[in-house]
């Protein structure tokens, strides 16, 4: 049992830190706020270079060939970055999608939230090529689809809650998919909720690490504020849940990974593999949600009067927060979904 | 990362388990919780059991007598126990968790080859005489006094929190040999023969009614300065020593127990029909979702001590969520009881019939209300946390020391 980064995931998440660092800056990304499209096309596929869109593509097509343990590490990095763009559905689409890989093609999700057949938004409508159609998990029969963008009319956003992640409300007629995809409805929803907890773990983290550093640079009544009780136990309580998040959202992405792990811990409670592995993804979704929602909240606060303010940039992790909580089901109905799996 | 077993890990957990399923009939009835002496004939049994079996002081290393097995080993260990329903530690965990691996670690020859072996064949059973009454979280202003006379120091003063002493053989004892002010610089570890003369042994009733610690008050103890561990005045890094081993590996029984629980939980809702409200089914799903989490932070933790030889953030940051979601899930049953949470005997006349172990949830309810308090309060782990992890600047200090 090793539950380490190997060095191979290590070098894969520093080199993506450091690219991220020198050519997606805040500066950077801040630039395009509450415009139409918020994607640089180029350095969308100077990062599509790195190989990252293509990590859980076979070899044999093209792609880095690697497991989901892989790809959450890079959208841990990603999320850290608050990268502006259709990363999931980007990710999920390659190898199947023509330029997904390469990032000449973006490639939203359009997830039904389980609660219709459809969403009542669509992300990034300034900005996708086209989206991966996931139908309503109750609905077996539906096939995975990708809609080409003019295969549905959506409204250009104009006021979107995050001005990094703009949404459009979707009209009639609802998108089809036009190409069926080889993998199954669920595998895919189950990928897409993983790399989306990957993401929120590193908008945990990025709020994490601003709060402590500006409680240490900020003085009040002659101190650190970070030295105050009230302060320091508030950040304590965020790490604690960054970790358990994070923890177990690397767990559920080895047993995907590993389906024979998951197949003896899923022994005590006599559960299939597949219902281990939802267990832990819909666990690991439901923890990242609240570390990325708590930590964000709880650095607002920190920021005090500051965090308010346009200029800091915490609402902007607070806000993408709200939407990856939001997009592939909410928090409650991961709990749900856990609850039917607890025994 | 692989979380698969490799074929030592495999075969490890294989012999273990047969080993168990041949050994845990043999064990007695468990005695009663207020029954020391069946209690201690009980515990050293088990001891004893697995001693022969080699599968004694499991994280000790070999040369002291122990197993010297990894920590997945130990890992593995504790999961085999708890699905098996072997017994726990109990009356053996001062010994063999604390007192045992300090005076391996600090001890001289003669201490060593005196106390571990009995400690690992369960022949003794060892106290703690660390708290005292007006030192709880600040531990360094103990005050319970050693003043050197011959070959003896002569210690007089108090101790609280001490678990089993009404049985204990020997007690890893604190006491302050520096001056009043002196604090960490001025503590020295004794090991105290609990039969000496001068010691007397209060038990504590807790708010379970139940007696599981005691009060020590000690007048004029004579205790050999052979029976010093490491050198006068250097007990708070001696005692430092001891602390580490409580947050590796340590919940790893605690915590499988609490997922066992929350199965039962689950069932209980199913039957009682509070699983048709949804408020109570988020509820099962967020803890099942914090106590796999935990899992996985465990599995973590131990993974990281096996690479590096430390535990790392994980084993910091563990108890912290742990006690909290311990406490919920008691608080959800205590909700799902109802009216039977307000008897300790078992209300038999269910409206499907069957009785409800009642008195069992609700002494666990009870008990819940230690979970943030012992081996280190919420609040205490919060600073320890931002201060060493997070780097956060100390509270200005009231005491210097």
């Amino acid at each position: 049992m090793n539950f380490q980064l190997s060095s191979d995931q290590i070098a894969l998440r520093d080199g993506l830190i450091a690219l991220l660092e020198g050519r997606f800056s805040l500066e950077t990304i801040r630039a395009r706020e509450g415009q139409a499209s918020v994607v640089d096309r180029t350095l969308w596929e100077q990062l599509a270079e790195t190989g990252v869109f293509s990590i859980l593509v076979p070899e044999s097509l093209g792609g880095l060939g690697l497991g989901m343990t892989d790809a959450v590490i890079a959208t841990e990095a990603l999320g850290h970055a608050l990268l502006p763009g259709p990363v999931i559905g980007t990710m999920l689409a390659a190898g199947t999608i023509a330029g997904a890989a390469e990032g000449s093609t973006l490639v939203g999700l359009l997830a039904s939230n389980g609660q219709g057949p459809l969403p009542a938004v669509i992300e990034l409508p300034g900005d996708c090529d086209g989206y991966l159609v996931l139908p309503d998990p109750r609905d077996t029969a539906s096939p995975v689809g990708y809609a080409p963008r003019g295969a549905f009319t959506a409204d250009t956003p104009t006021r979107s809650l995050d001005p990094l992640h703009p949404v459009g409300r979707l009209h009639l007629p609802l998108p089809t998919g036009d190409v069926e995809l080889h993998e199954r409805a669920d595998v895919l929803r189950r990928r897409a909720l993983l790399l989306g907890s990957g993401f929120e773990v590193g908008l945990a983290t990025f709020a994490l690490e601003h709060a402590v550093a500006y409680a240490k640079e900020r003085h009040q009544f002659g101190r650190p504020i970070g030295s105050f009780q009230a302060i320091k136990h508030l950040l304590a309580d965020e790490l604690a849940r960054l970790e358990l998040a994070r923890a177990a959202l690397h767990y559920a992405a080895v047993i995907t990974d590993e389906p024979e792990v998951a197949a003896i811990d899923g022994e005590v409670s006599g559960l299939s593999v597949t219902q281990m592995q939802w267990r832990a993804t819909a666990g690991a979704k439901l923890l990242c949600d609240q570390a990325a929602l708590s930590s964000t909240k709880t650095a607002v606060q920190v920021y005090g009067g500051m965090g308010y303010t346009w200029e800091v940039p915490i609402h902007l992790a607070l806000k993408r927060a709200r939407v990856h909580s939001t997009l592939l089901g909410s928090t409650d109905q991961m709990a749900e979904l856990v609850a039917t799996l607890a025994s | 990362m692989d979380l698969r077993a490799t074929p030592a890990e495999e075969a490890f957990r294989a012999d273990l388990r047969a080993w168990l399923t041949a050994t845990l009939p043999l064990l007695p009835e468990k005695p009663s919780h207020t029954d020391w002496d069946a209690r201690r004939v009980f515990d050293t049994t088990w001891q004893r059991l697995l001693f022969d079996a080699g599968y004694a002081g499991i994280d000790w290393p070999v040369e002291a007598g122990g197993r010297g097995a990894s920590p997945v080993e130990q890992l593995i260990f504790k999961e085999e126990c708890e699905r098996a329903g072997a017994p726990y530690v109990g009356l053996g965990f001062v010994g063999l968790l604390h007192a045992g691996p300090t005076i391996n670690a600090e001890g001289s020859l003669l201490q060593r080859t005196t106390y571990l072996p009995k400690i690992l064949s369960g022949d003794h059973v060892w106290c703690q005489g660390f708290s005292e009454p007006g030192s709880g979280s600040d531990l360094a202003s103990m005050r319970t006094r050693a003043v050197r006379d011959g070959d003896d120091y002569v210690v007089s003063g108090s101790k609280i929190w001490t678990s089993h002493a009404e049985v204990a053989d020997y007690c890893e004892l604190l006491v302050r040999t520096g001056t009043e002010e002196s604090r960490h610089k001025g503590i020295t570890w004794l090991i105290m023969d609990m039969k000496s003369p001068g010691i007397e042994v209060r038990p504590l009733m807790t708010i379970s009614g139940s007696t599981e610690f005691a009060e020590l008050f000690l007048d004029e103890v004579r205790i050999p300065v052979g029976n010093r561990v490491g050198e006068e005045n250097d007990g708070w890094r001696v005692t430092m020593v001891t602390l580490s081993f409580e947050r590796g590996t340590g919940f790893v029984g605690e915590l499988l127990e609490s997922m066992r629980f929350l199965r039962e939980v689950a069932e209980l809702a199913k039957r009682t029909g509070a699983w048709g409200d949804p408020g109570i089914r988020r509820r099962v799903g967020q803890l099942t979702a914090t106590f796999d989490g935990l899992w996985a932070l465990t599995k973590r933790t131990v993974s990281e001590a096996q690479a590096t030889g430390i535990p790392g953030i994980g084993g910091t940051v563990f108890k912290l969520s742990y006690s909290e979601a311990g406490q919920q899930l008691a608080q959800l049953s205590m909700e799902l009881l109802g009216e039977a949470g307000l008897l300790l005997d078992p209300l038999d006349h269910t409206a499907d019939g069957q009785s409800l172990e009642n008195g069992e949830l609700v002494e666990a309810w009870i008990k819940s209300f230690n979970l943030t308090i012992a081996a280190g309060t919420s609040q205490i782990q919060r600073n320890i946390v931002s201060e060493r992890i997070l780097g956060l600047p100390k509270e200005p200090a009231g005491v210097k020391s």
